[in-house]
């Protein structure tokens, strides 16, 4: 799948949260995509990724 | 015969009138003069389909006069669609304060503003704030700001804190919000939240901009199908690295140009 354009492989069926863990992404400050879709925060548990998958994480930093 | 606009209303002169004459004549007190958006003191002879605007200097203009002015200089096409829209702006400090004036420059018909606290002193390092604005609250100061710039905008203030609960309660009849809150973790839930929850609303959101790095890092970027983040990416706000006037104002600069670039159809960042 690929992963902010970067082409990744991982287990098939791996949910956006152990996608997250895994990429150490900080879980409070982001926002996940796939497939040009939203996933809600509440989703992260249960949504499995499959081959081929687009996802989109956008990290922010504080500051504004 | 020349058909022209002259503040708003169509008008003729003969073939052959001179701007400054036709000036002089049409509206005596006049002082400032300008010929399809651009404000000028060459005596040129006027051509069939030109837009006049006759204004006096240290006066506001009515409303359809100063509206006639913005869309010569905007042209007329942009002035009506930025006129229609309804944005939303979710926090009013650096960015926001700086990004509600732009927008409000650019004559965005309806702005949504919406913050929970009040202007103290830190903020006028970058904040779009006055000291006679200490201690009010930051919706009713920017509004009174963006009634300064264009009388004619209508604005909704919320003294709120926004959160998954609410957001789209306040936003949800909003064409574009733009995020421009200072915590990182705001800004993460207010895109999941509307952008789940609405399958319209665009986001423009602001991400890394302190300290005094250079100014070419701040990029534009579209993340999400409906999300752009501006921003170096980076710099977050923390010890050692504040939050400074020049490249807030960058990042603000570049959030309210993606605004304007959406309402006028263009999604490219």
């Amino acid at each position: 799948m690929r992963v902010n354009d970067e082409q990744i492989s991982v287990a098939d069926s791996l949910t956006v949260l152990e996608l997250l863990r895994q990429k150490e992404y900080p879980l409070t400050r982001i926002a996940v995509e796939v497939n040009g879709q939203i996933v809600p925060k509440a989703e992260y548990e249960t949504y499995r990724l499959h081959d081929e998958d687009a996802v989109e994480i956008v990290c922010f930093v504080g500051g504004g | 015969m020349l058909h022209l606009n002259l503040n708003g209303a169509p008008c003729e002169a003969p073939e052959g009138t001179r701007l400054q004459q036709f000036a002089r004549d049409a509206v005596p007190e006049a002082d400032v003069v300008i010929r399809n958006g651009f404000q000028t003191a060459e005596d040129a002879e006027l051509a069939d389909g030109d837009s006049i605007t006759l204004i006096r200097k240290g006066e506001l203009p009515p409303q359809d006069v100063l509206e006639h002015m913005m869309a010569a200089r905007h042209s007329p096409k942009v002035h009506e669609t930025v006129k229609r829209a309804r944005v939303g702006i979710a926090g009013l400090g650096g960015l926001g304060s700086n990004i509600a004036s732009m927008l409000a420059r650019i004559g965005v018909g309806h702005l949504v503003l919406v913050d929970f606290d009040v202007v103290e002193p830190s903020n006028l390092n970058r904040q779009n704030y006055f000291v006679s604005h200490l201690g009010k609250k930051k919706t009713e100061a920017t509004k009174e700001l963006v009634g300064q710039i264009n009388p004619f905008i209508t604005v909704e203030t919320h003294d709120a804190r926004i959160d998954a609960s609410n957001a789209m309660e306040l936003f949800g009849d909003c064409d574009i919000v733009v995020e421009a809150f200072d915590k990182p973790d705001c800004k993460a839930e207010l895109v999941s939240t509307l952008l789940s929850e609405s399958d319209t609303i665009r986001i423009v959101s602001g991400s890394g901009m302190a300290g005094y790095e250079s100014s070419n890092t701040i990029q534009t970027r579209k993340r999400m199908s409906r999300l752009y983040v501006c921003g170096d990416g980076v710099t977050a706000a923390g010890n050692g690295v504040g939050l400074m006037a020049p490249r807030v104002l960058v990042c603000a600069g570049h959030e309210a140009n993606m605004v304007l670039r959406l309402l006028l159809g263009i999604e490219e960042p």
